[in-house]
């Protein structure tokens, strides 16, 4: 590849005329093309995060058990007993458009890497997906190559995926998103940082070899799709779930021993950013001799190395007295183990490839000249309210419409695809609660697991929904009995340089902002991806938020399915919400009004107050009430335990309003003993209704308006094996 | 009970058997790396799920070749026991030592989900503290689980109580419902003639807990530990 290095290059590899001239006065003559391929990438949003950085700093990140906060490959958190959980999101949409299989798959394989190199060993997956208009044949080309991509990834790496959320909407049509997250468990004083340190250490490559696969995968998810994003395959890359199962196992071996420096996974940007990085941070040089990194193909150039995006590789600074020790565990692994260089004291990266020096970078320009923008905003405007909403189909249709629905109908089919039990500590599976429950192998306690966002109340006002995603997982975990700890976010949105996409993330990261503080609720990682964008068309803004909550004793989780013979509980306030309700767009084809205000002293004293009577001992069953509202949370708690509700209470506002607004801070227990709860909620000042008693094998309303079971979940299970199959769209 | 774990690069279900090894017989197993051959002094040998070698080639198909597999082998013929899960299973026919292989799961998708399993007979050393006829619960977590085997080697082995368990209804009928992946018969695990070596797709050994759902697959680790007390 003989190209000459000049502005219009630059500009093909992303970089502005602004920018290509920075990159100018930093070196002070033209760059290498390799020189210019390290700039491009360690500079693209992807990387930079040039345009959402001044956003993030606004964010809480701190709390008395946050140990490493954002900065490091994830977020570490302490959970008791010397004990740490180590846990990231981040996404891979643009690769997963172009090939929906392998994109999906090697976005698990990149987050697992991001926790094991820290020294955790993954306990559990989890992902949040969002894709197009279910009519269109491409958007099941999509969920089918995904689901399958991530279960192919993590069943075979041997790491049970939990939980998870799918919604559908048009605008992801042409820009679906496949978030992944990662939690593993470390011991609390032996974690890993990329920190390089010591002139004269040998940095070590290991893991698969390197091809010509990913290169400039950073700057393919920097931009948007116009008509030729297919011809963006080759910078997709191929997963290799086995060797990161075996670099898994090496490196956990590696790290039971005092050799490792510091280590960084190589994702996006690969060698150049894990070498730049832990450099970088250390505040030393690093000399690489390209003629040592382990290949699988001929004839490459130092460009294609720098920038390949191959998988599966780690790079590691150790100490020369243990290299020998650390090269025998990898080869007992079968991997490539390769010194690929030094620490050097010159404050450069200085790349030799055939005894020519084809990139020499000052570190420190080259980080904190990278650009960083404060991009115009725009807020957008308040939606004028609903006003009054008849219903056009009655209560039991509105019903049976909304639990058949692409957004709230069963996920069975899909979770029937990944592997959800193996390491043997799975408490609650997918479905079976508010958030998946997973025990710490050796100890009673347990992690809470979700992830969670509305984008469509995000849509509608940025602020109010980015509270919202924060305090939806907050409730989730809250309602299994856990104590929410902290969160990683994933920040979907489109092109930034648009005034009003940009505005839609100051707007999030505000109300995100305040509901973590609210509910002492840190964000420790994260992960933006902007310009999700195909011809000009964007996606709903989606601040996805993956949330992580300890449990002392797992024996303590409850779930959401009812049995008989219990007494259905409501806390929380319920005025009859309809503004921007699944009831609202799934039966009227309105997407209308402001979504529900989030009230977080009201979700901070209700929640506390639920998981308060969870742990007393109070509480069967939990559920909070969220998508579709307050009927559609009664009929999947009926649902899930095969157990009907009678239900006694009368609506205190419109029928359709009282059982399908989406009033927040709600949760509907199960308790067998009612007054008991009931009291102590008025005690505490707490909302609380009444709402009937389980048992039977239908859903009944107080005026006798009633629906058996079975035709509910025929109807809650029809979509997804339906659709797939072919049979009905 | 001495019993041993064989690691093979892939495997993943090596710490679930651990767990529910230990659990039954109050014992740490010995894990047992791909590359040695020496099994000696061990009462029963566990070949655990996952993906060795990926699953690249046919399942279990390089697993197959390993050293160890001589060191199974031997102790088979000993009179040894072998349990092998999932991929342990795989590994187990295409090191014949078990007949039949397993295809792709009739429905081309990768299953994970809870079966149930009805216990053929309950006078082997792996089955003795269930009922004959008994269902028991026990999770599914595979791709390629669609046993098969021609038509005289089926007969063979239901002519000669060889079938271990197959896919039930909870009532414990045999239906094509039931069977999700596919397998001639419902058949989920078989026995050598000896009634030594076991071989089963789903996973006993992922529910031993009550914790985790129920523990419809301890029984299994129990009567091992009664038979192989010594």
């Amino acid at each position: 590849m003989a190209r000459d290095v000049n502005q219009a290059l630059a500009r093909e590899f992303g970089l502005s005329a602004d920018e290509y001239a920075r990159v100018l006065t930093i070196m002070g003559r033209t760059p290498s093309l390799t020189e210019l391929g390290v700039f491009s990438v360690m500079w693209s949003e992807h990387c930079s995060y040039k345009s959402s950085r001044v956003w993030l700093k606004t964010l809480p990140t701190k709390a008395p058990w946050v140990i490493h906060g954002p900065g490091e490959n994830a977020g570490v958190v302490d959970i008791g007993e010397g004990l740490a959980a180590i846990f990231k999101m981040e996404s891979h949409n643009h690769p997963s458009f172009i090939e929906p299989y392998q994109g999906a798959a090697t976005g698990v394989g990149g987050i697992l890497r991001d926790v094991f190199t820290m020294g955790a060993r993954p306990i559990a997956n989890l992902n949040a997906l969002r894709f197009g208009d279910p009519a269109l044949p491409r958007t099941r080309r999509v969920v089918d190559g995904v689901v399958r991509g991530i279960g192919g990834y993590g069943n075979c790496v041997g790491v049970p995926t939990v939980g998870g959320e799918i919604d559908f909407h048009p605008s992801y049509s042409g820009n679906p998103l496949v978030n992944a997250m990662t939690v593993g468990i470390a011991r609390a004083d032996r974690i890993f940082l990329s920190a390089a340190a010591g002139i004269g250490n040998p940095v070590v490559y290991v893991g698969s070899k390197t091809g010509r696969d990913g290169i400039h995968g950073a700057t393919m998810a920097s931009t948007e799709f116009g008509k030729d994003s297919e011809e963006k395959r080759p910078t997709v890359q191929v997963g290799d779930p086995f060797v990161e199962k075996l670099l898994i196992e090496a490196c956990l071996e590696l790290m039971a021993t005092d050799a490792i420096v510091a280590i960084q996974d190589m994702g996006a940007a690969g060698l150049t950013s894990s070498s730049v990085e832990m450099a970088g941070k250390g505040g030393v040089g690093i000399a690489l001799d390209l003629d040592a990194v382990p290949q699988r193909e001929t004839g490459m150039s130092a460009y294609e190395m720098m920038l390949s995006e191959s998988q599966e590789r780690m790079l590691m600074v150790l100490k020369p007295e243990r290299q020998a020790m650390a090269q025998q565990i990898f080869e007992k692994w079968d991997l490539d183990f390769a010194v690929i260089g030094h620490l050097t004291d010159t404050g450069r990266i200085v790349v030799t490839h055939q005894g020519v020096v084809e990139a020499d970078i000052p570190l420190d320009p080259l980080a904190e000249q990278a650009p960083l923008y404060h991009r115009p905003t725009v807020e957008t405007p308040k939606r004028p309210p609903l006003g009054e909403v008849a219903d056009p189909v009655g209560i039991m249709a509105g019903l049976l419409t909304l639990v058949g629905c692409p957004d709230l109908c069963s996920r069975a089919w899909v979770w029937d695809q990944y592997d959800s039990t193996v390491l043997g500590q799975t408490v609650k599976r997918p479905g079976a609660a508010d958030a998946a429950i997973v025990r710490i192998e050796g100890h009673a306690r347990a992690l809470a697991l979700t992830t969670d966002c509305t984008p469509r109340y995000c849509l509608a006002d940025p602020e109010a929904g980015g509270a919202q995603a924060v305090a939806e997982a907050w409730r989730n975990i809250t309602a299994t009995g856990a104590t929410p700890l902290a969160i990683t976010d994933n920040m979907n949105f489109g092109n930034p340089e648009k005034p009003e996409i940009m505005g839609q993330f100051a707007a999030s990261i505000r109300g995100m902002a305040a509901a973590c503080t609210a509910l002492d609720f840190p964000v420790v990682s994260g992960n933006v991806s902007l310009y999700n964008e195909t011809e000009g068309q964007g996606i709903l803004p989606t601040p996805a938020i993956g949330g992580l909550g300890v449990l002392e004793d797992a024996a303590h989780a409850v779930g959401l399915a009812l049995t008989p013979g219990l007494d259905l509980v409501l806390i929380g306030e319920t005025t009859g919400w309809l503004g921007q309700s699944l009831w609202l767009r799934e039966i009227t084809d309105r997407q209308e009004g402001p979504p529900p205000m989030v009230d977080l002293l009201a979700e901070r004293r209700n929640g506390d107050f639920v998981r308060a009577q969870i742990l007393a001992g109070a509480v069967r069953a939990c559920h909070d009430v969220s998508d579709g509202g307050l009927l559609v949370a009664i009929a999947e708690m009926a649902m899930a335990g095969h157990t009907g509700v009678s239900v006694t209470a009368a609506p205190t506002a419109p029928a359709h309003a009282f059982w399908f607004g989406e009033d927040q801070a709600r949760y509907v227990l199960a308790t067998a003993d009612a007054p008991a709860v009931l009291a102590a909620a008025r005690a505490a000042g707490i909302p609380a209704v009444h709402l009937g008693k389980s048992g039977g094998d239908a859903l009944t309303l107080a005026d006798g308006d009633t629906i058996s079971l079975d035709k509910l979940r025929a109807t809650h299970e029809r979509f997804f094996p339906a659709w797939m199959n072919g049979l009905e769209a | 009970m001495r019993a041993g774990i064989v690691v093979f690069p892939g495997i993943n279900r090596e710490r679930d058997m651990a767990i529910a090894l230990e659990l039954s017989s109050g014992h740490k197993p010995r894990m047992l790396w791909h590359k040695d051959s020496d099994v000696t002094g061990l009462d029963l040998i566990v070949i655990p799920g996952g993906f060795s070698y990926g699953d690249y080639l046919r399942c279990g198909a390089m697993a197959a070749q390993s050293p160890i597999m001589a060191g199974i082998r031997a102790h088979a013929e000993r009179g040894g026991h072998v349990l092998g899960v999932c991929n342990g299973l795989q590994i187990l026919t295409e090191a014949g030592l078990l007949p039949g292989a397993l295809l792709r799961n009739a429905g081309l998708r990768f299953l994970s989900m809870d079966c149930h399993l009805r216990v053929e007979r309950a006078d082997t050393d792996f089955t003795r503290h269930y009922q004959r006829g008994q269902v028991f619960r026990a999770p599914l977590a595979h791709g390629d689980g669609n046993y098969i085997a021609d038509d005289d080697t089926l007969d063979r082995l239901e002519g000669e109580g060889l079938v271990a368990f197959r896919y039930a209804t909870t009532e414990g009928e045999i239906t094509p419902h039931a069977n999700r992946n596919g397998s001639a018969r419902n058949i989920a695990g078989i026995y050598s003639p000896n009634l030594r070596v076991l071989g089963l797709m789903p996973h006993p050994e992922d529910l031993v807990d009550p914790l985790m759902g129920g523990t419809d697959g301890k029984p299994l680790f129990d009567g091992l530990v009664a038979a192989l007390a010594a």
